[in-house]
């Protein structure tokens, strides 16, 4: 049994049936992207173009290998739930499920691809840094 | 009430007689940098995921990446991501309930183009 009327379970969910749910997590990635983007943009910006061993170098120690995952992880969620709105604003019915399926399918794998990246890079620089001892 | 009398209404407009406004086309373009930035995204983890596998494919990555295509690719995702950036502190200031006046709107879209390309100047003059 429901304490709760119909009315009260309702109030404030609105078209989305999740409220603002959905606008403030936007928001709130924003912001914390706003702090991570410029650093991560000046750590990867530093390390592109240089020789594989300076690239694993970079990324195997912990600034730059967490603020990647970070940074990675947030900005696609963020970008998920962005293009989910692109699609949800031109598609309908089967079409728009499908492609938000495969928006997050597609930011879920690149997520998973550079945390595994990273974790690899991590490991090489430790054994590496051991060998060079 | 078959026969209801018919309501001259103005229509909304048209986008092929839509006069842009810089309003607007900053506001698409907020959304169009957003979703253009994935092309960016996996190229840049596709050669993180070459550096951590092979020297072999490394190579192969990162010529793709240093390659003319890898720096307009490059490039313009830096401007996207500056300019997607700024949109965004825009959307921060109007949610706090602010900068709707026309002006306001017209400086904050301004800020957003010219504030766009300096930082993406600036960024390739430092990194």
């Amino acid at each position: 049994m429901r304490y709760l009327t119909a009315r009260k379970r309702a109030e404030g969910k609105g078209a989305s049936h999740t409220g603002t749910e959905h606008h403030w997590y936007m928001t709130a990635s924003a912001v914390a992207l706003a702090f991570m983007v410029p650093v991560f943009l000046f750590v990867f910006g530093r390390a592109l173009g240089q020789s594989q061993e300076m690239v694993i170098e970079t990324f195997s120690r912990p600034f730059p290998a967490i603020l990647t995952a970070l940074t990675v992880i947030v900005a696609m969620r963020h970008f998920a739930k962005g293009a989910q709105m692109m699609i949800e604003d031109y598609a309908r019915g089967t079409m728009r499920k499908g492609l938000v399926i495969l928006t997050f399918s597609i930011s879920y794998a690149v997520t998973a691809v550079a945390l595994y990246a990273l974790a690899k890079m991590t490991i090489i620089g430790f054994i590496l840094g051991a060998m060079a001892h | 009430m078959a026969e209801a009398k018919r309501v001259e209404r103005p229509l909304s407009p048209h986008l092929q007689i839509y006069r842009p406004q810089l309003t607007s086309v900053t506001s698409i373009l907020t959304r169009i940098t957003g979703n253009a930035l994935i092309v960016g995204v996996v190229l840049a983890v596709w050669w993180l995921l070459a550096a951590a596998t092979s020297p072999a494919y490394f190579q192969t990555a990162n010529a793709v990446a240093t390659s003319w295509f890898g720096d307009l690719v490059f490039t313009g995702s830096l401007w996207a991501v500056w300019y997607h950036y700024l949109a965004g502190l825009r959307h921060l200031i109007w949610d706090s309930g602010k900068g709707f006046d026309i002006p306001t709107a017209e400086k904050l879209g301004w800020a957003c183009i010219i504030g766009s390309v300096v930082l993406t100047l600036i960024t390739i003059v430092l990194v």
